[in-house]
């Protein structure tokens, strides 16, 4: 057996590399996602990469990292190319990679994945000698994360962290980071950032991010580099930019958020009355434990929290896909149990999280899809027979009206992009003439500025109509903006409510904690 | 000749007889669920197990005939699995092919081989494999032949917590289960899903063709065409009611064994009215875990994330 000591990493070096990236293009076939950008990630800097969705910096990171052959470009070491075939050649330079979607094994422990992304040839593992080791590692790392847990038990905050921890473990001098906030709070968000930020400063590290947010860009950046339909739109120094001249670089004119126009509704009446409800997550566990609130029409009721405590659960059982153990949901006066027949009398519509998964049928056209509330009911239906045609012409006006790109209304839905699956979603939901209560979960998560403001501005529009929105997101800056009350929701109990006008930040962050 | 000296202990018979079956009949179920444990850690199902059986069972019987070496057959058996495997880890791979659907062709793919090329096999008498004999203490027959104990059954006994080591304290156990739970990032590690997936059901095949020639060779020690009548679909269900736990493995099988064997335990000493009912108690036993494990509201726990997905 090898002893543990014995083992280095590949590769140890005291100060972060110089990274460059030159002339890069990759080819799929026809597309040119990227098409010969250039890139300078100096020693000891933080670096953003910015850009609309599908402006290709996925593409680049993937070509750096070696998951991807460029088809021209080359890549510099400290001012010697270097040949990047695959993310083990990167971890070698001490690249290393943070991934939008975890990639820790979820039904193992964090000290489980921690000595597996290691690349060496051990292939005993002596337990006792490495948890002494990863303890060793932890405590003097900036993050802390339990190392018998397991990965399915933490919050999304922790497995952020972990990953980034996976890469320090792994003595990666450049880390890549690809949008690590998205799943954060922003308490959570700074301090990851804040840490990282400090480990740049003291020129242990050098971070090139990808972000879509100018506020994390402006406070933890010092330069950026921007890319537009997979060419070279701009860069600079963070401190010389304005937040409008990084947006007009981004998307090549000047754009603002739309503004929130709330009208002011008379006569609310109580559209959803949750009561007293209990769930328990797939594996048995509660998860949901006795959540009670009321929506009425015209408003916008926002619930905030750090995923994994209860939301999911709580949207399952109002969207029908999950059955609470104890208490009932009420709408508009009556008991409401989600069946096909209480949703159109009650007019419930829902846009709820990752809607391929929640919200669509995948194999079946957009056409379809747009069709999935009204397929059974005349004008798309006689009798038992439906009217394709009518379902089609229906879909055409929804594509138009609602922009979605698709290259027909017979594409597959899964064939389309994140944030046009979620504007079908909306199309359909938000089509029908009198809509009373709209349940959305995380709408905007992994969209862009543009996809962003339609879908928040939809959103307010409903509401000025008279609909009862009841909104779950783990952006507390998009809860703040739309909500008219907002709860926080923690360990599956609900534990602050407040008006919007006198919500505190600092009161709901702790909350969002558990404290 | 056993159920005669059985008879002679009276009642006491009925708890030897099952704890002799749980040890005979539960060593090929302990090998297919063991092979089924590996191949569904990684992320693969393979129903055709069944066929691996009874390839197993024919070419153990055949090459211990032919060359008088039970433990050649033993061997073959193992090898005549590992090929079957690496069929099933070959075509279950490919783009758009579903596990079950090539598992179900393996099945009759397999039984087929096993019948055609067994055919010679059915009448001759092959060399059996040795037992060790842990009743020489007792005078009395009947417990001198319920502790014949194949090396096999001990072999399988050391397997099972050899895997659960394997899967927690070697980087290959790790892989493994990185594949079998998230392909992704098993992928973003760098490691290969297709050969650790290949290797993973050529390995798990490897041990349900030994699990055949437990049957050929040991007991019931003949090799007839029904000779597996559904074990190696039954091991599937028990690794399910396992949670994909070696050691849990062990005492399913264990548990399969003994049910299969109240029948003849029963019947040994006289017992004949529903003979037939208690030999189907293996059957009833699948059906009764399949009921209790499954549930719309929960998932089962240990189950490899990416299980029978096309990822």
């Amino acid at each position: 057996m090898t002893p543990a000591t014995a083992i280095q990493p590949t590769i140890q070096l005291e100060r972060p590399p110089d990274l460059q990236v030159n002339g890069m293009s990759k080819h799929f076939g026809s597309l040119v996602a990227l098409d010969t950008v250039s890139l300078h990630l100096k020693p000891g800097t933080f670096h953003a990469l910015l850009g609309e969705n599908g402006a290709g910096k996925s593409t680049l990171v993937k070509c750096i990292m070696g998951f991807y052959a460029p088809t021209t470009g080359d890549i510099l070491i400290d001012g010697n190319p270097v040949k990047i075939d695959n993310p083990r050649a990167a971890q070698k330079f001490g690249i290393g990679m943070v991934y939008q979607h975890f990639t820790s094994v979820p039904a193992m422990t964090v000290a489980e994945n921690l000595v597996l992304s290691r690349y060496d040839n051990k292939n005993l593992i002596n337990w006792k000698q490495e948890l002494e080791d990863l303890r060793a590692f932890m405590a003097t790392s900036p993050f802390q994360v339990p190392l018998d847990a397991t990965i399915a038990q933490l919050a999304a905050g922790q497995k952020q962290k972990l990953e980034i921890l996976k890469q320090l473990y792994l003595h990666s001098r450049i880390l890549i980071l690809d949008e690590p906030t998205s799943v954060l709070t922003p308490t959570e968000a700074d301090e990851v950032l804040g840490l990282l930020r400090q480990q740049v400063t003291d020129g242990k590290l050098s971070v090139l991010m990808i972000s879509h947010k100018f506020r994390e860009v402006m406070a933890f950046t010092d330069e950026i580099t921007v890319l537009r339909k997979g060419k070279f739109a701009g860069s600079g120094l963070v401190k010389d930019l304005t937040v409008p001249a990084m947006a007009e670089m981004m998307m090549g004119e000047k754009k603002e958020p739309t503004p929130v126009n709330k009208t002011a509704h008379l006569n609310p009446v109580p559209v959803l009355d949750v009561k007293d409800i209990y769930a328990n997550k797939d594996n048995g566990v509660e998860a949901v434990s006795g959540i009670s609130f009321m929506v009425n029409s015209g408003e916008i009721v926002g619930i905030a929290g750090i995923s994994g405590n209860g939301q999911r659960e709580l949207v399952e059982v109002l969207a029908g896909q999950r059955e609470p153990t104890t208490g009932e949901v009420w709408v508009n006066g009556e008991h409401y149990a989600a069946t096909r027949e209480e949703m159109y009398r009650h007019k419930v519509f829902a846009l709820p999280e990752e809607p391929l998964r929640n919200a669509c049928v995948p194999h079946m056209s957009v056409a379809e899809n747009m069709a999935l509330r009204t397929f059974d009911r005349p004008p798309q239906a006689k009798g038992f027979m439906l009217l394709l045609n009518a379902i089609r012409s229906t879909a055409v006006g929804l594509i138009q009206q609602f922009s979605v790109k698709t290259p027909s209304p017979e594409t597959p839905v899964g064939n389309l992009s994140g944030g046009n699956v979620q504007r079908a979603v909306l199309a359909r939901e938000l089509s029908a003439d009198h809509i009373k209560l709209l349940i959305a979960a995380n709408p905007c998560f992994g969209l862009d500025f543009n996809a962003v403001d339609f879908i928040h501005t939809e959103i307010v529009e409903a509401r000025n109509r008279g609909v009862a929105v009841l909104l779950v997101s783990e952006d507390l800056d998009e809860l703040l903006k739309l909500s008219d009350r907002i709860f926080v929701i923690s360990e599956g109990k609900l534990v602050y409510e407040s008006a919007i006008a006198t919500a505190d930040f600092g009161a709901i962050g702790r909350s969002m904690a558990g404290h | 000749m056993a159920a005669e000296a059985v008879q002679a202990i009276g009642w006491w018979g009925v708890p030897l007889a099952i704890i002799a079956g749980t040890m005979r009949g539960g060593t090929p179920f302990l090998f297919v669920s063991l092979g089924e444990c590996l191949t569904e850690k990684s992320g693969k199902i393979n129903l055709g197990l069944e066929g691996t059986l009874l390839t197993g069972a024919m070419a153990a019987y055949g090459t211990s005939y032919l060359t008088g070496s039970p433990w050649l057959g033993v061997l073959a058996a193992g090898v005549a699995g590992a090929l079957l495997g690496c069929i099933h880890g070959w075509l279950s791979q490919q783009l758009r092919v579903n596990d079950v659907a090539v598992g179900i062709a393996m099945i009759i793919f397999g039984s087929g081989v096993a019948f055609f090329f067994g055919k010679p096999f059915i009448q001759p008498k092959a060399t059996q494999l040795p037992t060790i004999d842990l009743g020489g203490w007792s005078d009395t027959p009947a417990i001198q032949a319920a502790l014949q104990i194949s090396p096999l059954f001990l072999i399988g006994l050391a397997i099972a917590p050899l895997m659960a080591w394997f899967f927690k304290s070697t980087r290959w156990g790790l892989f493994i289960r990185a594949v079998g739970d998230s392909p992704e990032a098993a992928r973003a590690m760098g490691v290969s899903i297709f050969k650790v997936r290949m290797l993973s059901v050529v390995a798990g095949s490897f041990l349900a063709g030994i699990g055949g020639a437990a049957l050929s060779l040991y007991y019931p020690g003949l090799w007839t065409e029904r000779i597996s009548s559904g074990q190696g679909l039954m091991a599937v269900a028990l690794v399910i009611f396992a949670r994909w736990n070696p050691i849990a493995c062990l005492w399913a099988s264990l548990l399969f064994g003994g049910a299969q064997a109240i029948g003849p335990a029963l019947q040994s000493i006289g017992i004949e009215d529903g003979y037939y009912l208690f030999n189907a108690a293996p059957y009833v036993l699948t059906l009764v875990i399949m009921i209790l494990t499954c549930s719309p509201k929960r998932t089962l726990s240990g189950v490899p994330g990416a299980l029978g997905t096309d990822t």
